[in-house]
């Protein structure tokens, strides 16, 4: 890549100065290395101090960055800038209270994933050694683990915008299919107890827009899936 | 200003791998606790470790934790405390089943332990043959961990104060520590967090480098206010520039990839580390490798049409085992250097990577001074664990895997500590002295203030382009003596940075500022520590220091077999001795030797 100039169209909002949310057009000159928006988010601030958003470890493992970006929320430091169509869209992560330009309130997401009870859960007493468990029954939590709880798909999902104090969204919901599915956790029923209300669990719909968003890669819908089989078994 | 306090047995700064072990200590005994984290939890940098954590477990090959501690002596090219390392690597069995007791998905063996693989510098029986030491879930280790502390946390209801940065260390006339200062993102506001015991668990600074595999919050807080108030730095010279980051971009490549056989090569595709470490190889430790690969490059064999890179091949394994065991590595690959490693080899470069030196300690995580003839005397209320601490178990050059093993064990340890010492009585809520938060708040005042000042970021960008210039894998006398001129004069800059946005709400521009302050503290501790140290020794070498019969590999144990204390005010420096005893009787001291691979 050679140096660009890039347009911009992003979501202002200082609740110390503004009245009310805008849109900013701007636009940056990049350097051929700026490959990611997050390189380009970054010259944006040097020029300009007050463009607000989080960002941390820039090779998507720690969550910060997530945001909604031409209308798609994913994370900006594992987004190539020069796969979108400018101006580029930026906005704070849908459905969530906003503190300020891109940065949301993360509470109601951290309370639906500490709903949960995400910790193993194993009474018996610890022994010596680590607890044993076959490579086949460590590969079931595959695809379940890896999740950095960014939020982009509770936050695509047109159910948890409706009720995001009732239904525990995608991610809370992959992290409790996570310890249902480790062999050495044994609160499966406590846990199934836990999500069988209307709203916990049964108001995902399978629209599948986690699937389609998820930086990792990872099928919070399968996982759901997962959960009522377990459910529907346990009821038999 | 008007400043809330609010008072706690104890205070944790930082909500990484130290800080949360310590936290579960301190929660689990029923102390009442604040964490305060500048970030999420989970979003700390423990998160991106890939490899592996080292424990003799002896799973897959035979070993004990003697090998462990030679390894890890030798690695440290003899600057470690021996009566640390020795307790690190015994206490490694233990806090790894912990974690697996805690939920770590670990990969497995096929009988159903944790998997481990080799890792550089880890050896069996003194260094004959590479062991398998590096307990590992897949390449996402400090992630599975992250979470898995996180997750006890949650069960143990510890208090978290999310989104806080801490800014400056109380201290009293007595030179006690009585907590900190921080700072809520959210609100602006600033609070006393007033505590019988304080531990700093705020990670490493590898951000005052320009090409570093740290994140973007790597800038060393707890360091720079311990040395603000008057703590001194201990080994600052030392930093491990990782063989493996991404070219251009950074990012980090496990070892773990050599450690599953993975091959570095030239551009001619010869595998150069045969002719550097004949035994170990590839899998030598990390200072060696960087400074072959440095090496290579700058006598023209380097790859790509500029010759500023060589190649980490793994095209020979089967894809199998690249999605098994290396899956982040390809994602990695495939964002990052646009190739897919089972295709073609990675464009690696010597990357920034880890602090070895940091806040002085001891191996129960309390912070030690000299003070009255004693060069180790504690101080009293604080404690210090993780990347930012020294205790010193990596000295001169850290091992791969035990910078994870060190921020459990001595997690662990700082909140066993503090427990014993609250239970006690030894710990006591002093008064805070007059005005505890008056330096803090000139900070921030300050900064609303500043007009006609120069940008955080300009400011930042000369600090981090003067180091990587200047104190680099290889050092020249010249350069390190100019280093330290310019780091003075961009130390004075850094009193004068203006920001443009004064809003009180989530205000990156100010955090970006106190940051560069804490930075700033641990480049000059850095540059200076470094000019003074005239031989070479793990990762700090010296072109004028170079391998002679009585100075193998430029080493000068006669004159610089002794840790560095560079204290801020001044930029003084002093010195202590290593302690090469140790704990027990278990064990003989490890003797000096030359170090080869």
């Amino acid at each position: 890549m050679t140096k660009r100039t890039v347009q911009f169209k992003i979501y202002r909002y200082d609740p110390d100065k503004d009245e009310k949310p805008y849109m900013q057009d701007i636009s940056v000159e990049l350097e051929a290395s700026d490959k990611k928006l997050l390189d380009a988010l970054v010259r944006l601030r040097a020029k300009d101090d007050s463009m607000s958003f989080r960002r941390s470890c820039r090779e998507g493992v720690c969550g910060s960055d997530a945001m909604n970006i031409n209308g798609k929320n994913g994370l900006a430091c594992l987004t190539d800038i020069d796969s979108l169509q400018q101006p580029i869209t930026l906005r704070p992560l849908p459905g969530l209270p906003v503190i300020r330009d891109l940065i949301v309130d993360m509470t109601q997401f951290f309370k639906q994933y500490h709903s949960i009870k995400p910790y193993l859960v194993n009474n018996d007493p610890p022994p010596e050694r680590e607890r044993l468990q076959t490579p086949e029954d460590r590969e079931e939590l595959n695809g379940l683990y890896e999740c950095i709880l960014c939020a982009c798909c509770s936050t695509s999902c047109p159910s948890f915008w409706w009720n995001p104090d009732k239904f525990v969204g995608p991610a809370g919901l992959l992290a409790a299919y996570r310890f249902l599915a480790d062999t050495r956790d044994q609160d499966t029923n406590a846990r199934l107890d836990n999500l069988e209300d209307p709203y916990r669990l049964f108001r995902c719909h399978s629209i599948m827009n986690c699937v389609d968003v998820c930086p990792k890669g990872l099928n919070p819908t399968r996982a759901i899936g997962k959960i009522k089989d377990m459910m529907v078994r346990r009821a038999i | 200003m008007n400043v809330a306090k609010r008072t706690f047995d104890a205070v944790i700064v930082g909500a990484g791998g130290a800080g949360l072990r310590a936290a579960l200590q301190l929660s689990e005994a029923g102390l009442k606790t604040a964490v305060l984290t500048k970030v999420f939890p989970t979003r700390s940098h423990t998160v991106a470790a890939q490899g592996g954590v080292a424990a003799s477990l002896g799973n897959s090959t035979e070993d004990n934790w003697h090998w462990h501690m030679y390894d890890t002596v030798k690695g440290s090219d003899w600057l470690g405390d021996q009566d640390a390392i020795e307790f690190m690597c015994k206490k490694a069995n233990e806090v790894v089943v912990e974690l697996e007791h805690y939920g770590m998905p670990f990969d497995r063996t096929d009988n159903g332990k944790i998997y481990q693989r080799p890792f550089g510098g880890h050896s069996m029986n003194y260094g004959q043959a590479p062991v398998m030491r590096s307990c590992a879930a897949a390449d996402r280790t400090g992630h599975a961990m992250l979470h898995a502390l996180y997750q006890r946390n949650v069960r143990a209801n510890t208090q978290f104060f999310v989104e806080w940065m801490a800014l400056d260390l109380i201290r009293d006339a007595d030179g006690d520590v009585l907590g900190v200062t921080a700072m809520e993102m959210e609100t602006g506001e600033v609070s006393i967090f007033h505590a019988k015991a304080t531990i700093f668990a705020t990670g490493g600074a590898g951000r005052i480098y320009y090409s570093s595999t740290n994140a973007f919050i790597n800038t060393g807080d707890g360091v720079g206010m311990a040395a603000r108030a008057g703590i001194p730095l201990e080994d600052m010279e030392f930093w491990q520039f990782h063989p493996t980051g991404v070219a251009g971009a950074g990012v980090l490549i496990t070892e773990g990839v050599r450690g599953e056989g993975g091959i570095l090569r030239n551009a001619s595709g010869e595998r150069f580390m045969e002719r550097y470490a004949p035994n170990l190889k590839d899998l030598a430790s990390r200072d060696v490798v960087s400074r072959a690969m440095t090496t290579e490059i700058n006598e023209g064999r380097g790859a790509g049409p500029d010759k500023d890179h060589v190649l980490l091949d793994i095209t020979h394994l089967s894809p199998e085992t690249i999605m098994k065991r290396l899956p982040g590595i390809r994602e990695i690959a495939i964002q990052f250097a646009g190739v897919d490693p089972i295709k073609a080899p990675i464009p690696v470069v010597p990357t920034c990577h880890y602090q070895m030196g940091g806040i002085p300690t001891n191996y129960k995580g309390q912070v030690v001074v000299p003070k009255d003839g004693n060069s180790n005397a504690p101080v009293q209320g604080f404690y210090a664990a993780g990347e930012c601490a020294c205790a010193s178990v990596h000295g001169a050059n850290r091992l791969g895997t035990n910078s994870l093993l060190d921020l459990l064990v001595f997690g662990k340890s700082a909140g066993e500590t503090v427990v014993e010492d609250f239970k006690s009585g030894q710990l006591k809520l002093k008064p805070l002295p007059e005005g505890a938060a008056d330096a803090s708040l000139a900070r921030l005042a300050r900064l609303d203030s500043q007009t006609k000042g120069e940008s955080v970021f300009d400011v930042g960008m000369e600090m981090r382009r003067t180091m990587q210039k200047h104190a680099g894998v290889f050092r020249f006398d010249q350069l390190l003596k100019e280093g330290v001129q310019k780091m003075g004069e961009i130390a004075e800059r850094a009193k004068r940075t203006e920001i443009k946005d004064k809003s009180k709400v989530w205000n990156v521009a100010r955090m970006e500022a106190l940051e560069l302050d804490n930075l700033i503290e641990v480049a000059r501790a850095t540059i200076v520590s470094a000019e003074a140290r005239k031989e070479s020794r793990g990762a700090h070498v010296r072109d004028d220091a170079p391998d002679t019969p009585e100075n193998p590999n430029g080493r000068d144990d006669a004159n610089w077999l002794k840790h560095t204390l560079w204290y801020s005010e001044g930029n003084r420096l002093d010195y202590k001795p290593v302690n090469l005893k140790p704990l027990s009787d278990d064990v003989e001291p490890i003797a000096l030797a030359k170090r080869t691979y």
